[in-house]
């Protein structure tokens, strides 16, 4: 096999790892966010500190974490807390530099649906609903969306507001009063989409190889394309033996 | 000096004084602790019309809604962590044979807080996200009479009953918990009754070597009950891991009514109580989860 090739889901880590700063307050899921968070760590962020929603800060994970309260995040951590005071003294009281989300449907600006299609009270799919994202996505100072990018997952409005991004655009967020500054990039496999000054998701960066078309394609409204747009840096060697050998050995997220 | 009062009993005696038809049931811990066995063992005495809540229902209540114990849940996060979904949850609510109240995870938590509290409320920042409260009325917008600006309320719950599982305890109920501390201290102060299951019943002796380490105290507890491996397939620090495989193995397992009522015969409704049921896993499971230690550094409290 061929060392420097890779695929969807590495590409996404790599490229999302590489946003977040040394030193930032990260609050964080198992699956892909995880993943970044370490290979960051690893790599360009050695004081990068993980907060999870269970209630634990400056986790080490020894192992990968296979559930958002895994007990490798406890053993070697700086603090456990219960969640009310993970949620009001970390998230609440703005001590939270980054949040990652995801969600079955993301629209044109950066709002997100993870609670259901269709109608709410007579759902012709449920979906799991918030957990910690409705506060994540207002109150930490930036966030960060990973996702395919597939046209069903990218809708020009959203079924149901389970976390906000822009809302309508313009300044419909800052009118609302939230801390956080919103989405400030959603990474997918294609690409990265970042808001413009009103707020909406645009184009700004392709991955080598991958094209606007497939963009346009794949995005569920006509998608505008930054004038100037970039080309992300192909995933190094080493990020992907970090990856692959050390974070997540059996390819259980990484397949 | 008082004589410490015990309230050692059986699990199966625990539910039958405390778990009623109807009763709103908070079985604590957030992915840490849940009290699995507690759950199997209202399967067993068939509750039924129960009120669900906790942040996220996990197999535990996946397992009594499919086992026919539920009317309602309350709830912040329906999946089925780190796997996909609850199917008998999803279902109900999908085909509306479940009632459902929702929330995220902050307000499901401090409405516990409030509960705790002994509050009328608990105030919380807006969001910006309008659409949770536009379908649970529960949530209500008040004026911060400080600065005038408008704050996010949600009301106490105040379970029936809550069932919280810990590392150890002594037979008064005092209780020390280690590893993720989720919600279990403010879901025991916001209920009326305290179920406490425990891998270890220790001496008074032992708790009191450790204040800091004491989560609930006896004082607020009804029933202790010593309840080894009560949390499989979800885990207790230190003394046996997440079963992630069988977390997997749920989907399929939950997949038709025959599939789970195979399950529910043979491991709930088949064995008599937690200590058989550990023993029917087998070695084998028992020795994947058996953890390696890892202690931490002992403080002096000093003797004064």
């Amino acid at each position: 096999m061929n060392n420097n090739a890779y695929n969807a889901t590495e590409l996404m880590i790599i490229n999302a790892a590489r946003l977040l700063q040394d030193g930032d307050q990260v609050f964080v899921g198992v699956g892909i966010p995880n993943l970044a968070c370490n290979l960051a760590r690893r790599t360009h962020a050695p004081n990068l500190q993980m907060i999870y929603e269970a209630g634990v800060i400056g986790a080490r994970p020894e192992r990968l974490p296979l559930s958002i309260g895994d007990p490798t995040l406890v053993s070697g951590a700086t603090a456990v807390c219960s969640m009310y005071d993970v949620f009001t003294l970390y998230l609440q009281r703005g001590n939270v530099d980054v949040g990652f989300l995801g969600g079955a449907q993301i629209d044109q600006f950066g709002n997100i649906n993870a609670t259901v299609i269709g109608d709410y009270f007579h759902p012709k799919v449920r979906l799991p609903g918030s957990g910690g994202s409705m506060e994540i996505a207002a109150w930490a100072n930036r966030c960060y969306i990973i996702t395919p990018h597939q046209k069903r997952r990218f809708p020009a409005r959203v079924d149901f507001h389970t976390s906000v991004g822009f809302l309508d655009g313009g300044s419909a967020r800052s009118r609302t009063g939230v801390r956080g500054k919103g989405p400030q990039a959603v990474v997918t496999n294609l690409g990265i989409l970042t808001p413009n000054s009103d707020g909406e998701m645009i184009l700004s960066f392709l991955h080598p190889g991958c094209t606007v078309e497939q963009v346009r394609e794949n995005t569920g409204w006509e998608i505008k394309i930054s004038p100037n747009l970039k080309q992300t840096t192909p995933p190094r060697q080493e990020e992907l033996l970090i990856l692959r050998e050390e974070l997540d050995p059996q390819g259980i997220y990484v397949k | 000096m008082r004589e410490m009062m015990s309230k050692v009993v059986s699990l199966q005696e625990a539910i039958q004084t405390f778990v009623h038809d109807g009763d709103l049931v908070y079985a604590a811990g957030f992915t840490h602790l849940i009290p699995f066995a507690a759950g199997h063992e209202i399967i067993r005495q068939k509750r039924k019309d129960l009120i669900l809540a906790r942040a996220t229902p996990d197999l535990i209540y996946d397992q009594m809604i499919a086992a026919g114990c539920a009317r309602k849940v309350v709830f912040s996060y329906s999946g089925n962590p780190g796997v996909g979904s609850l199917k008998w949850l999803r279902e109900g609510m999908q085909n509306g044979t479940l009632e459902w109240e929702e929330y995220s995870h902050f307000s499901m938590i401090s409405r516990l807080q409030a509960g705790a509290s002994g509050l009328p409320f608990m105030p919380m920042k807006l969001t910006g996200a309008t659409d949770l409260e536009r379908v649970n009325p529960q949530y209500r917008r008040i004026t911060d009479p400080y600065t005038g600006e408008e704050v996010m309320a949600v009301p106490p719950l105040l379970p029936d009953v809550a069932i919280v599982h810990v590392q150890r305890c002594d037979a008064e109920g005092n209780a020390q918990i280690w590893g993720i501390i989720g919600e279990q201290k403010e879901a025991a102060f916001a209920s009326k009754h305290v179920i406490l299951t425990a891998e270890e019943i220790v001496d008074e002796e032992v708790i009191r070597s450790d204040p800091n380490r004491t989560l609930i105290p006896g004082m607020i507890v009804n029933a202790v009950c010593h309840v080894p491996y009560c949390a499989h397939p979800s885990y207790t620090q230190g003394y046996y891991d997440r079963d992630n495989d069988f977390y997997l193995a749920w989907e399929e397992l939950s997949k038709d009514e025959q599939t789970v009522q195979a399950y529910l015969d043979e491991w709930v409704f088949g064995v008599k109580d937690r200590d058989e049921y550990w023993q029917k896993l087998g070695e084998e499971v028992q020795k994947r989860l058996k953890p390696k230690s890892k202690l931490s550094y002992p403080v002096d409290y000093g003797s004064y």
